[in-house]
């Protein structure tokens, strides 16, 4: 199995809750990621999963709560702050940067590698040029990595929603993160898509040893990638646990998985 | 057909991100430069250089800085005016207090001061966007000119509130003032552009340019793969000053000799900026290029038509004039809202394909 991988606590989410106004969408949740672990988080929409995940790498400020990563312990940290600490993420809804080509946005994933100043840059010579170098090496290896060779000079905003939703992941991987917060990466792709997303995820889990926190609405991806999964409803916790616990959990059948169709 | 990448590998990704990597651009780039510095002083007169290529070069250099801001890195400004007075303002003070630094120093110096005037107006950026920036901007525009009007200071107390230019020598030939010569302030301000061109390029293409067009294209995402708003677009706003600046003083010092805040840097310059980049095309540097180009040449062009070629009356072809820019802009909007740059790019794909159409 795939066990032995798992190391100690990486992220600790205690008593989080966040809410706009009079809305609460997260209420008392507490939970552990671990270092090498893929750890998903499920629940119907609404749940408050991507605001989970926003919480994490600071967008949002929750009003109570604290959060410890690799050790440190706080209430809240700015978003840039939290990408210098090694977490990156996908979105639901694609953000990537339309006008920039392929190659261009994994570059942008990579910018805190990069430190020359504008002088340099604008003579393009010396550090700047080999900084330039070093880091396209980089970025061709996750584009190697995750096959787009073809389209790393394409402007990202006319590829197929499939591939736009490969380089994003690519530009997340590009800043070699420790923790990385995908959002639901295989919503709207067909199997095949699905398939190879799956791939890149395991992969990327066993190959650079990355942490992963995953949302995602296809049961069958979740039960055979994750290690453990968290259930959210409402903005409230209702299990933790081994996907087969989950799975059996009557609470969670209730709220959200439901009878099982007869075609499964 | 010609124009054909076939047959050229790259076999390292240096030379893939060469500023040219297809050899066909590299040669007419060359030719370009040939051109503009051997051919041109020696064939055209002093009335293309001064009324013609002058403008062009300056305005292009104004255009390539608001496209720093406004294409690359997505933030709308309508100051420009009172930047490139900034710009003009700041190398007239430094030619009367301090003319033995000569005066490359001084327009960069100028252009540095102007950055730190932008910046200072760039603030309002990191709350608000869009046109609500752009109505902030216009408060430079409307504040910057009237204190130049106002401050004695600026234009050295005299009578009229005017600057004029005094002379100034490089390598001992005039280039500024109205004893110049000609050649001498084209090479210059060719030299200037030249340069300055090469830098933005190089900028735009790395990490720098990178951040401001990821706050340009999703602002929110941009911060959390570790882009710094902040830096980002406070550095386009510093970037583009400077290069604003320097046209202002080159527009000045070389070009007008003399010049009158409200009159020289208006909200009209503004526009004719910004409509440069429009049409030009945002997040280019070739864009900048051609959009001063059209918006310097086509006026003069419907000028010598009607005037010299129809005999039009002087005041109603100054109206036509109008109406036909106005017509032509809208045109060309509505057939590539992209601009002229992307026009080229079209035109260049077709060309590798031809005669194939895919």
């Amino acid at each position: 199995m795939i066990e032995h991988k798992i190391g100690g606590e990486m992220l600790k989410v205690e008593n989080i809750s966040l809410s706009f106004g009079i809305m609460k969408v997260l209420d008392d949740i507490s939970f552990d990621i671990k270092r090498g672990e893929i750890r998903s988080i499920i629940g119907p929409n609404g749940a408050g999963k991507s605001s989970m995940l926003n919480v994490i790498n600071g967008f949002y400020h929750p009003q109570q709560g604290s959060i410890t990563f690799k050790g440190e312990t706080r209430k809240q940290m700015a978003p840039h702050v939290a990408a210098s600490h090694g977490i990156a993420r996908t979105f639901q809804n694609i953000a990537l940067f339309k006008g920039m080509s392929t190659l261009d946005n994994i570059m942008t994933g990579r910018n805190l590698k990069m430190k020359t100043n504008l002088f340099w840059q604008a003579l393009h010579i010396g550090p700047a040029r080999t900084e330039e170098l070093e880091n396209r090496e980089a970025a061709e290896r996750i584009i190697d990595f995750l096959d787009i060779q073809a389209i790393r000079k394409k402007p990202v905003g006319k590829l197929p929603y499939g591939l736009q939703k490969r380089v994003e992941l690519g530009r997340a991987l590009a800043a070699e993160p420790e923790l990385l917060l995908l959002d639901e990466p295989m919503a709207g792709m067909n199997s095949e898509e699905k398939e190879d997303m799956c791939r890149f995820v395991l992969d990327v889990n066993s190959e650079f040893g990355t942490t992963i926190a995953l949302i995602e609405h296809d049961m069958a991806v979740v039960m055979d990638l994750s290690d453990r999964v968290l259930v959210l409803d409402y903005g409230k916790q209702l299990a933790d646990g081994l996907p087969d616990e989950v799975r059996n959990n009557q609470t969670v059948i209730d709220a959200y998985l439901g009878i099982p169709h007869e075609q499964d | 057909m010609i124009y054909r990448e076939t047959g050229q590998f790259k076999a390292n990704y240096q030379d893939d991100q060469a500023l040219f990597p297809i050899a066909q651009d590299r040669y007419v780039i060359l030719a370009v430069l040939l051109v503009t510095f051997a051919v041109v002083p020696l064939l055209l007169n002093q009335y293309w250089l001064n009324a013609i290529l002058l403008p062009f070069l300056i305005y292009a250099l104004a255009a390539l800085g608001l496209n720093i801001l406004t294409g690359y890195c997505g933030q709308l400004s309508l100051g420009t005016g009172a930047f490139m007075a900034v710009g003009a303002f700041s190398v007239f003070k430094l030619m009367t207090a301090i003319p033995e630094l000569g005066f490359i120093p001084l327009v960069i110096l100028s252009g540095l001061i102007t950055a730190a005037v932008g910046t200072l107006f760039g603030l309002p950026s990191l709350r608000i966007k869009g046109f609500y920036l752009a109505v902030a901007t216009l408060a430079a525009q409307f504040f910057l000119i009237w204190l130049f009007n106002k401050v004695g200071w600026f234009f050295n107390y005299n009578a009229t509130g005017m600057i004029t230019s005094p002379p100034m020598t490089l390598f001992g030939v005039i280039v500024t003032g109205p004893s110049a010569d000609p050649v001498a302030k084209y090479y210059l301000v060719a030299g200037f552009v030249a340069l300055f061109a090469l830098f933005a390029k190089n900028i735009t293409r790395g990490r720098i340019g990178r951040n401001w067009m990821a706050i340009r294209d999703m602002d929110i995402a941009a911060e959390l793969i570790g882009v710094r708003p902040l830096i980002a677009k406070l550095s386009a706003f510093a970037v583009s000053s400077f290069y604003v600046g320097m046209a202002g003083a080159l527009y000045f010092a070389v070009w007008l000799g003399s010049a009158e805040p409200t009159e020289a840097f208006d909200i009209n310059q503004s526009f004719l900026v910004l409509f440069m980049i429009i049409i030009g095309g945002l997040g280019s540097v070739l864009g900048s290029f051609l959009g001063a180009a059209f918006m310097v040449t086509m006026p003069i062009l419907l000028k010598n038509i009607m005037v010299d070629g129809l005999g039009t009356d002087t005041a109603l072809a100054a109206h036509i004039e109008i109406i036909t820019i106005g017509v032509l802009i809208i045109g060309f909007l509505i057939v590539e809202p992209h601009g002229l740059a992307r026009l080229w790019r079209i035109a260049k794909e077709k060309m590798r394909l031809w005669p194939f159409p895919h």
